[in-house]
C-alpha cells in the first residue's frame, strides 16, 4: 500500500489528526475522573454527616445511686411486685434532701431514667439475697439529662422553652462535680430492643429481626434462583413459553417493593396464616422481591461460561447434568454469588415492603426466632426518625451506621467469596 | 427450498463432472461421490446423510466410510460443512439448537441417530479434539481423569494414575508435565494444551477420534508434535481430521475426502486425490484455485 500524501505518517495533516485524538482521550480520562471524585465527595459528606452526628449515641449519660433495699419495699412474695421505683426515689431524696413539694419532686425525679427501677428488679430478681443490703449502682441517666450533656441544649433560652429547668441544672452540676455523673459507652444500645425512652432504646432486637429474615431471605432465594437460572439457562427447550417467562422476570426485577408488600400481606398473612410482624413472613416477602435479581445475576453469569468448556465436557462424554455441575457452575459460582450478596443488600435496605406485613410494630422484645415479632433495621431507623425526642436523632444516625456496618460486612463477604471460588484461568 | 449450493453450481452436477487429461473412469456411484468412498471393514458408515441448520441444508447426500486404523482427513474451502459433517459423527450437534440430521451413521454396525441410542456413552467411543484449545480450568490431572471417572473405567485410584500416566504417554506429553499434574491445564502452552486435549479424548478409550482443524491455533513446531502423534495413534484409533492445510492433510492421512458447498463431491486415496484427483472441483482446489 502506498500512503497517500495526506495520510503520511509524519505529515502535518497526520499530525494535527493525532493531536486531537490525544486530546479526545485527555478530557475523557478528565471527565471520568471529575465524575468518580463528584461520586466520592458525596459519599464522603453522606458518612462524615452520619458518623458525627451518631457517633455520640454510643455513649451516654450515667449516674450514681447509693440504694438501700428495705425489705419494706417488698410487701409481696413476688419480689417483682416490689416498690423499685420507691426505692431510687428515697435515693435520690437521701442525696437532695431540701427538695421538698410534689413539682420539685417530680423534677428530681425526672433526672433518672425508668430504666434505673427496671434494672435494679433484674438484679434482685438475679439474686434474692440483695434485699436488706445498700450498695452503690450506676444507672441511665434520663435523656433530657444526656441531651444536656452532649450540648444539645442551650441553656440560654427562657426556661419555660427548655426540656431542662433551672433547679434540674443546678442538680446535675451538683452531681457532676460530687463524680456522681459520668458518660460510659452505651451498652443498652446493643442490647435491648425499642423502648419509648431513648435512654432505653436499643438496636438488638431490629438488628436480630433483619438478621433473621435475612436467613429466611438468602435460604429461599439463594437456591431457587440458582436453580431456576440453570434450568432456564441450560435445561429450557427455546420457545415462546420460556420467551414469556424470562420477560416476566426481567419485568418482576422492576415491580417497585411495596407491591409485594401488599401481595405478601394478602397471599402469606391473609389466606396463609402465617403471623404478621413476623421474620418469616418478613423473609418471604424479601424472597419474592430478590429472586428476580439473583436470577437474572445468575443466568448472565452461567451465560458468560464459555462455550468451549460445555463442549469440551460433553465432547468426553459428560451427560448434560455433570457439564452443568462439574464445569460450568463451578465457573459460574462466583458471579452467582455476587448476585445474591447484591440482592441480599437490597433486602437488608428495604422498608416499604415490610411497613405493609406489619413489621413496623412498635416491637420491645427481642425475637428468639423466626416466629416472633420483630422490626428491621430500616424500619427502626424509619420509626426513630419519625419520633419528636431530640434523644432519637442521634439514635437514627447510629442505626444508620449499624446498617452500613451490617451492608460493608455483607460486601466483604462477597469479596472474599468470589476470591475463594474464582477459578483461575 | 433451493439451497446456496444448487443456485451458484447449478452446472456442474457430480455425475457430469468433467475427464481429466488422465485417463482415469469418473465414478458416479449412487451417492453422487466421486471416487471410494466405501471400504470393506468400516468403523462407521455414513449412508445418504443430509444436515439441515433450520431450513438451510448444509450437508447433501453424503455417504463414505470410515475404516479401522486409518486417518481420514477432511477438506474444502471454508464453510462447506467439514465441521457440520464432523459433528454429526459422535451427535455433537444435538446441542446445536434446530440442527437436523437425515440419514444412516453407523459405528460399529449400530444406528447412532436411533432413538435408543444413548449420546452418552456414545461420546465415550467417538472423542472429540477441537480447534481451539480447550483444557477444563483444573489441574492437568484432572482433565484427564475426568471422562475415566464419569464412566466409571477405573476401579482405584492406581488404576487412574495408570490411565492418566498412559494417555500423557501416548499423547507425548508424559515428559514435559509429569512433574506438575497438580498444576492447572490452562496454564500450558498452546500446543501443550492441543496435546493434553488429546491426551484427555484417548483416556477414555474411543475408538474414533474426530479432530477439528486441532493445528490450526498452534506454530509449525507443535504441528508437527501433533502430526507425529496422530500417526502414532493411527494404530490403535480411527482418526476423522479436519484441516485447510493441503500438506497436512498429505502427510497425516491415507484417505481423503473434498467437501464443496455441502456436497461430499471426491473421496480416495490421499496419494491419488493429491496427484490425481478425478473431479474438477477436488482438483481446482488442491492447485489453488479456490479458498
Ligand atoms: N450453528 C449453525 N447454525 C446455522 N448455520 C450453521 C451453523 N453452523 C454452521 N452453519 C452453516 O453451515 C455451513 C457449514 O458450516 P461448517 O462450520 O460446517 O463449515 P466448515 O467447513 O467447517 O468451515 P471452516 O473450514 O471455515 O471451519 C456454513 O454455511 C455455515 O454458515
Ligand atoms: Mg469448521
Amino acid at each position: 500500500m502506498q500512503p497517500t500524501e495526506s495520510t503520511n505518517a509524519f505529515s502535518p495533516e497526520f499530525n494535527q489528526r493525532l493531536k486531537r485524538r490525544y486530546r479526545a482521550e485527555q478530557s475523557f480520562k478528565l471527565m471520568g475522573i471529575g465524575a468518580i471524585f463528584i461520586a466520592l465527595a458525596f459519599l464522603v459528606f453522606l458518612l462524615s454527616t452520619i458518623l458525627m452526628s451518631g457517633y455520640s449515641a454510643f455513649k451516654q449519660t450515667y449516674i450514681k445511686l447509693d440504694v438501700t433495699l428495705d425489705k419494706e419495699y417488698f410487701p409481696d412474695e413476688d419480689l417483682a411486685k416490689g416498690d423499685f421505683q420507691g426505692i431510687v426515689k428515697a435515693s435520690l431524696y437521701s442525696m437532695f434532701p431540701e427538695v421538698s413539694g410534689r413539682r420539685d419532686k417530680r423534677m428530681l425525679n425526672n433526672l433518672v431514667s425508668k430504666g434505673a427501677a427496671f434494672k435494679l428488679m433484674d438484679m434482685v430478681e438475679a439474686d434474692p439475697k440483695l434485699i436488706g443490703t445498700s450498695f452503690s449502682i450506676w444507672v441511665p441517666a434520663k435523656d433530657d439529662v444526656d441531651m444536656l450533656m452532649k450540648g444539645n441544649i442551650d441553656m440560654d433560652q427562657p426556661e419555660a422553652n427548655r426540656r431542662i429547668k433551672d433547679k434540674q441544672y443546678e442538680r446535675i452540676r451538683t452531681l457532676e462535680y460530687g463524680g456522681r455523673l459520668q458518660m460510659r459507652f452505651n451498652k443498652t444500645f446493643f442490647t435491648s430492643g425499642d423502648s419509648r425512652e431513648p435512654e432505653l432504646a436499643g438496636i438488638l432486637s431490629a438488628a436480630k429481626g433483619s438478621f433473621y429474615t435475612l436467613v429466611i431471605t438468602l435460604l429461599l432465594s439463594f437456591p431457587m434462583g440458582v436453580a431456576a437460572a440453570i434450568y432456564l439457562e441450560e435445561f429450557a427447550p427455546d420457545n415462546t413459553f420460556t420467551d414469556l417467562i424470562e420477560i416476566n422476570i426481567n419485568n418482576l426485577a422492576a415491580v417497585p417493593s411495596i407491591i409485594f408488600g401488599l401481595l405478601g400481606l394478602a397471599i402469606f398473612i391473609n389466606f396463609w396464616g402465617i403471623p404478621r410482624s413476623t421474620p418469616l413472613v418478613g423473609g418471604l416477602v424479601l424472597t419474592l422481591m430478590t429472586l428476580p435479581t439473583i436470577i437474572i445475576a445468575a443466568r448472565a453469569s452461567l451465560k458468560s461460561v464459555p462455550p468451549s468448556i460445555r463442549e469440551a465436557a460433553l465432547g468426553v462424554g459428560a451427560s448434560k447434568i455433570q457439564t452443568v455441575f462439574h464445569h460450568v457452575l463451578p465457573l459460574a459460582l462466583p458471579g452467582m454469588l455476587t448476585g445474591t450478596i447484591i440482592g441480599m443488600a437490597q433486602a437488608l435496605g428495604e422498608t416499604a415492603p415490610l411497613l405493609m406485613i406489619g413489621m413496623v410494630a412498635f416491637i420491645v422484645d427481642i425475637p428468639g426466632g423466626f416466629t416472633d415479632p420483630a422490626a428491621a433495621l430500616p424500619v427502626q431507623i424509619y420509626l426513630w426518625a419519625d419520633s419528636p425526642e431530640r434523644a432519637f436523632t442521634e439514635k437514627t444516625s447510629a442505626a444508620i451506621i449499624i446498617l452500613l456496618g451490617f451492608l460493608i460486612l455483607m460486601n466483604a463477604v462477597a469479596v472474599y467469596m468470589r476470591k475463594k471460588f474464582e477459578i483461575k484461568w | 427450498m433451493e439451497t446456496v449450493a444448487d443456485t451458484i453450481h447449478p452446472a456442474i452436477p457430480i455425475a457430469e463432472a468433467r475427464e481429466t487429461e488422465h485417463d482415469n473412469v469418473i465414478q458416479t456411484d449412487v451417492t453422487g461421490t466421486v471416487g471410494n468412498p466405501f471400504v470393506d471393514t468400516p468403523r462407521m458408515t455414513c449412508r445418504d446423510v443430509y444436515v439441515y441448520y433450520g431450513d438451510t441444508c448444509a450437508i447433501k447426500n453424503a455417504s463414505i466410510d470410515v475404516a479401522c486404523n486409518e486417518v481420514l482427513a477432511m477438506i474444502g474451502p471454508s464453510g462447506c460443512g467439514k465441521s457440520t459433517f464432523l459433528r454429526c459423527l459422535n451427535r455433537m450437534n444435538d446441542t446445536v439448537p434446530g440442527c437436523r440430521v437425515e440419514g444412516q451413521i453407523t459405528l460399529d454396525t449400530t444406528d447412532i441417530y436411533h432413538p435408543s441410542v444413548d449420546v452418552v456413552p456414545l461420546r465415550a467411543r467417538v472423542g472429540m479434539v477441537f480447534q481451539k484449545p480447550n483444557p477444563f480450568p483444573k489441574s492437568i490431572y484432572d482433565n484427564i481423569a475426568y471422562g475415566p471417572k464419569i464412566h466409571g473405567l477405573t476401579a482405584s485410584k492406581g488404576e487412574l494414575d495408570e490411565v492418566v500416566e498412559t494417555s500423557l504417554i501416548k499423547a507425548g506429553l508424559w515428559d514435559e508435565v509429569k512433574d506438575r499434574l497438580a498444576e492447572p491445564g490452562t496454564g500450558l502452552s498452546g500446543g501443550q494444551q492441543q496435546r493434553l486435549c488429546i491426551a484427555r479424548a484417548i483416556a477414555v478409550s474411543p475408538e474414533v477420534i474426530l479432530m477439528d482443524e486441532p493445528c490450526s491455533a498452534l506454530d509449525p513446531i507443535a504441528t508437527a508434535k501433533i502430526e507425529e502423534l496422530i500417526a502414532e495413534l493411527r494404530t490403535q484409533f480411527s482418526i476423522v481430521i479436519v484441516t485447510h492445510a493441503m500438506q497436512q492433510a498429505a502427510r497425516v492421512s491415507q484417505r481423503t475426502a473434498y467437501f464443496h458447498l455441502g456436497n461430499l463431491v471426491e473421496v480416495g486415496d490421499t496419494d491419488q486425490i493429491f496427484t490425481n484427483p478425478r473431479h474438477r472441483l477436488t482438483e481446482d482446489y488442491i492447485t489453488g484455485r479456490f479458498g
